[in-house]
């Protein structure tokens, strides 16, 4: 496809597939599992150096450089609105000012869901600090709706629990929020595999954002080519416009013209 | 003097640049981003601020995640 970019706070992106850094075996799996990706959006986590700790070793930004990649910063391992803040506020300062954060407040550590109450206020905070915030959120379009009134970018509805593979859980819910939306919707969270990711654009999301699908593949390589191919022939599907189900069959070759 | 380092004690000497303690610590020209005591500290600033006795420094980069 050309000429179908994703918009997200008024930069174009050529790729739908947004991918995590984290849960490689080493920094080499994960410049060439991003490259295979064709993702151009990554996202990193924000933790303290490890004082004494060989300080010469590679950085994860030398195998994804912010001058080639858009770094999307989370705030992942944050149960509180005011953690959430203060790390997206250092990842700022660590990135020259980038101001493009994926904002994510947990609730609980058996399901990581997301503690609402505090996603939205912690949304609000960032909105009002100059932040363009991508939101991760449970998949209830009531929220949704809520995340995208205050100002956020993207609202990235859930699939499964973070790191589970369960694939779409409630597609009626994410075509709701995709229904209802004015900023792109992508599902952040829950994919397994390629067709978990062609179904979640075939409903009409705008793009996919995962990390575990990819990473914990036997070949996380050849998985993130296969995600690449997955979310653009999805994306290709819900433009074409899918048949209708039917029931019975319907014959695909004529019947006038039989010579028996 | 005393200080808290990303959560450990530390010792360190009187009155030290923070540029210099992130040089002592192997940190040159690395992307960091700097909070003392809460409050971030622009690298524009790092060269000339003087760390006090007894600042919590957090000092973080980004890693792998999702």
């Amino acid at each position: 496809m050309t000429n179908d970019p994703l918009i997200i706070a008024g930069k174009s992106y050529n790729s739908r597939l947004l991918v995590g850094s984290g849960k490689y075996k080493d920094l080499e799996e994960t410049r060439e599992a991003t490259e295979a990706s064709g993702a151009e959006i990554i996202t990193v986590a924000i933790r303290r150096t490890n004082i004494g700790q060989t300080p010469g070793e590679p950085n994860l930004l030398d195998v994804v450089p912010p001058e080639k990649y858009t770094i999307l910063p989370n705030t992942a391992g944050c149960y509180t609105a005011e953690d959430a803040v203060r790390t997206c506020r250092m990842a700022r300062e660590l990135l020259d000012g980038h101001d493009l954060v994926k904002l994510e407040v947990l609730g609980d550590e058996k399901t990581l869901f997301p503690d609402i109450v505090a996603t939205l206020e912690a949304a609000d905070l960032l909105v009002k600090d100059g932040f363009k915030v991508m939101v991760y959120t449970n998949d209830d379009p009531i929220i949704a709706k809520r995340l995208e009134e205050i100002g956020c970018v993207a609202v990235m509805p859930l699939a499964a629990p973070i790191g589970s593979g369960l694939g779409i859980r409630n597609p009626y819910n994410i075509l709701t929020i995709i229904e209802n939306a004015n900023v792109p919707i992508l599902v952040d969270a829950g994919v397994g595999t390629a067709s978990d990711a062609a179904i979640a654009m075939e409903l009409g999301c705008d793009g996919i954002l995962m990390n575990t699908a990819i990473a914990a593949a036997q070949k996380p390589v050849l998985m993130a080519s296969a995600m690449k191919k997955a979310v653009e022939a999805g994306r290709e599907a819900f433009l074409a416009g899918r048949m209708p189900r039917k029931r019975f069959a319907s014959a695909s070759s004529p019947i006038d013209g039989t010579f028996f | 003097m005393k200080i808290t380092l990303n959560g450990e004690a530390r010792s360190i000497d009187d009155s030290i640049k923070l540029q210099a303690l992130i040089d002592q610590l192997g940190y040159s020209g690395k992307r960091l981003a700097v909070e003392i005591n809460k409050e971030i500290i622009p690298k524009s600033q790092h060269a000339d601020y003087i760390i006090k006795d007894g600042d919590n420094i957090e000092i973080v980069h980004a890693i792998g995640g999702g």
